[in-house]
């Protein structure tokens, strides 16, 4: 079958479609996910297609949206539970990190949690900062749950379905303003992306960007920019935060000697940290300089339009830090 | 407002004890509140603006109930449908107009926050979240806090109907009852949370219906008719402020206008539906009340809208010409100074 150029949001869409042909217990719950078909369009058309029974509009009850979707996928089903954004996500913390994460852990496998949370991520809309943030690495924190956020319309198909297969919970984390972003996609009905695999999206020498989500579109800007300055980027996409796969990025590293990490999330505690972290421990010999980090600033996202943008992270501010290093 | 749409005529003035001069008060705060919502739905249209969400159709019980406080005194833990509740209490046409614009000097955040988050000490408005019903448990320790500190203040919180589905509502109002505290929690029923009908919600036929697991009183008004909104609220309060504890209130309403500007209800609503509820303006009919009682006439009526414009022009170009915030306000403040 052919390869199709569609938007993020036709990916997922698509995605959503196939699983729940593919197999019934996988149904759709949330907050306007119906016959509103979801915040973003997801799932429009979906309640036709599918039914109430299968495509079904919740109260506003994030901590049972979230705590129903352990219930369900304990007692059979694979729920597919809608959060209209990861910053409302903290109303069903207890579900996800709890119980989600560690049922299985804790029940001696009694229980598995077939169970994907999709959730909108980011800012640069003027929504303020009980909106915008880009709090993935929160949950990345907790062993049993993994975290998936993809790039590209690609791995939003192949991340999604993967999700949806996979017997354990998965936290599905959709960048907010990338849902018109196109890419060609396969057709295929089976295909699936492997869980915990990053890609190297952009091939260079001397140094080495990690990056996911909307990073990586700011790392890609960037990286066209830089080239035209001879300096040639590698820029490693995770598309999961857990399991987090370093060895694209150890690989590259031992070439570039060189890395930045690109990230929407605050500065504190994040992707970054543990990159540098685990590269200084992994690839000490081959340092040439300190790892580097873009994010976000540290505050609470702000609302009036350029200092939102400010707060932010941009292709300049990649371009800056890769200079400061090469 | 389409023309061929027949008003509905009831006002409910029984126990009201507001002068005339009281009664056309309450009128100017509704068309005011009205008239800068339109305005804002327009700058939204010409792309001046990121967004806007309105409060339109509830002007009724959000005058009414802002009346029936002691304004400045007691505390209001609003929502962002708000807006008439907002400027009812003393926040400003500038105030909304910097706020929606993002500008310098706006006062309740900095210009940090999204607009219609009300918020100001001034007022006695304590600061909402974007999550909602989290303003619920937060009353609830605001009143608390009034109670312990044997202050006569009352903390009016809102909501809508579809938020009373979260958790927060329900754990706020079991503290409310425990503690008997001086706390009235409105919730602005107007059937539509987005898309989703009140039937997917709740499976009770009114909000109100469940004060009695709480241990609270409740009270169901037509949230259209700013008179008996006024005067259930006066009663809440009042029983609130004497040590009688919380009360649940449910003003029945409606929206005849998108959730906010990110959706089209034409997908969710009959046209049929809406017009039939534009029959019940809450405005429209307190203004043949007035009329009946030969407190306003057609001249009246007109001063009331040139007032509103003049006031609305000159908020609205007072706020384009502010500056927007300079960049290092983006930094604080996070944190009080560890060292003042
Ligand atoms: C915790 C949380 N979940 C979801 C949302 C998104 N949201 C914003 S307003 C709204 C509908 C609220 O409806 P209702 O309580 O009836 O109030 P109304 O807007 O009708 O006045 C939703 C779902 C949110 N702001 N916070
Ligand atoms: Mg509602």
């Amino acid at each position: 079958m052919a390869d199709k150029v569609i938007t993020i949001r036709e990916a997922l869409s698509a995605a959503l479609r196939e699983e729940m042909q593919r197999d019934e217990r996988v149904f759709i719950m949330g907050e306007e996910v119906g016959v509103w078909g979801g915040t973003y369009a997801v799932t429009r058309g979906f309640i036709d297609e599918f039914g109430e029974k299968r495509v079904r509009d919740t109260p506003i009850s994030e901590m049972v949206i979230a705590g129903a979707a352990v219930g369900a996928a304990m007692a059979g089903l694979r729920p597919i539970a809608e959060i209209m954004t990861i910053n409302f996500a903290f109303l069903a913390l207890d579900a996800i990190v709890n119980h989600a994460a560690k049922v299985r852990y804790m029940f001696n496998g009694q229980f598995t949690v077939p169970l994907v949370i999709r959730t909108t991520t980011g800012g640069g809309k003027q929504l303020g900062a009980t909106h915008s943030h880009a709090p993935e690495v929160i949950f990345a924190h907790f062993p049993g749950l993994y975290v998936g956020v993809p790039g590209t319309a690609y791995d939003a198909k192949g991340m999604l379905k993967a999700s949806i297969r996979d017997d354990n919970p998965v936290l599905f984390v959709e960048h907010s303003t990338m849902l018109q972003r196109r890419a060609a996609v396969p057709e295929d009905p089976d295909f699936v992306l492997p869980i915990g695999k990053s890609d190297v999206k952009r091939r260079g020498k001397d140094v080495t960007i990690v990056t996911y989500g909307k990073g990586l579109e700011w790392s890609m800007t960037a990286a066209d920019t830089l080239s035209k300055d001879g300096i040639e980027a590698e820029i490693v996409d995770l598309r999961w935060l857990r399991p987090l796969d370093l060895e694209p990025v150890f690989e590259s590293f031992k070439k570039t000697n060189r890395c930045v990490v690109v990230e929407e999330s605050l500065p504190m505690f994040n992707i970054g940290a543990e990159v540098a972290a685990q590269i200084q421990q992994e690839m000490f010999d081959y340092m040439d300089a300190p790892v580097k980090r873009v994010s976000a600033m540290d505050i609470p996202l702000p609302y009036s339009r350029e200092i939102e943008l400010m707060a932010l992270p941009s292709a300049e501010k990649v371009v800056a830090a890769v200079k400061e290093l090469v | 407002m389409t023309a061929e749409v027949q008003t509905v005529h009831q006002i409910d003035d029984a126990g009201v004890d507001l002068d005339p001069a009281a009664l056309l008060e309450l009128y100017w705060q509704m068309v005011r509140a009205r008239r800068i919502d339109e305005r804002t739905w327009v700058l939204h249209r010409q792309g001046k603006i990121a967004f806007h969400i309105s409060g339109i159709g509830h002007e009724a019980i959000q005058v009414g109930a802002a009346y029936a406080m002691r304004r400045g005194h007691d505390y209001a833990h609003l929502y962002y449908r708000d807006l008439a509740f907002a400027l009812a209490l003393g926040y400003t046409p500038r105030d909304f107009y910097l706020a929606v614009f993002g500008k310098l000097g706006e006062p309740t955040s900095g210009a940090r926050q999204m607009p219609s988050h009300f918020t100001g000490r001034a007022q006695g408005m304590l600061p909402p979240s974007s999550p909602v019903a989290t303003q619920v448990p937060q009353a609830a320790g605001v009143a608390l806090a009034c109670k312990l500190r044997g202050q006569d203040r009352v903390t009016v919180v809102t909501l809508g109907e579809g938020s009373t589905s979260e958790g927060d509502f329900f754990e706020g109002l079991n503290w409310a009852g425990v503690h008997i505290l001086p706390m009235i929690c409105l919730v602005q029923n107007n059937i539509y949370a987005i898309s989703v009908p009140m039937e997917k919600q709740m499976a009770v036929a009114n909000v109100a219906d469940r004060a009695p697991m709480f241990g609270i009183a409740a009270a169901i008004v037509d949230g259209n008719d700013v008179l008996a909104s006024y005067r259930v609220m006066k009663e809440a309060i009042e029983r609130a402020r004497g040590g009688g504890g919380a009360t649940l209130v449910e003003a029945k309403t409606y929206r005849p206008v998108p959730h906010s500007s990110d959706d089209d209800d034409r997908t969710y609503r009959s046209r049929d539906e809406v017009d039939e509820w534009k029959r019940h303006d809450p405005i429209l009919r307190y203004q043949i009340y007035l009329r009946e009682r030969g407190l306003l006439d057609d001249q009246k009526i007109e001063d009331v809208e040139a007032r509103a414009r003049q006031e609305i022009d000159e908020a609205q170009a007072n706020a384009l010409a502010a500056p927007y915030p300079p960049a290092e306000d983006a930094l604080g403040p996070v944190f009080k100074p560890l060292h003042d």
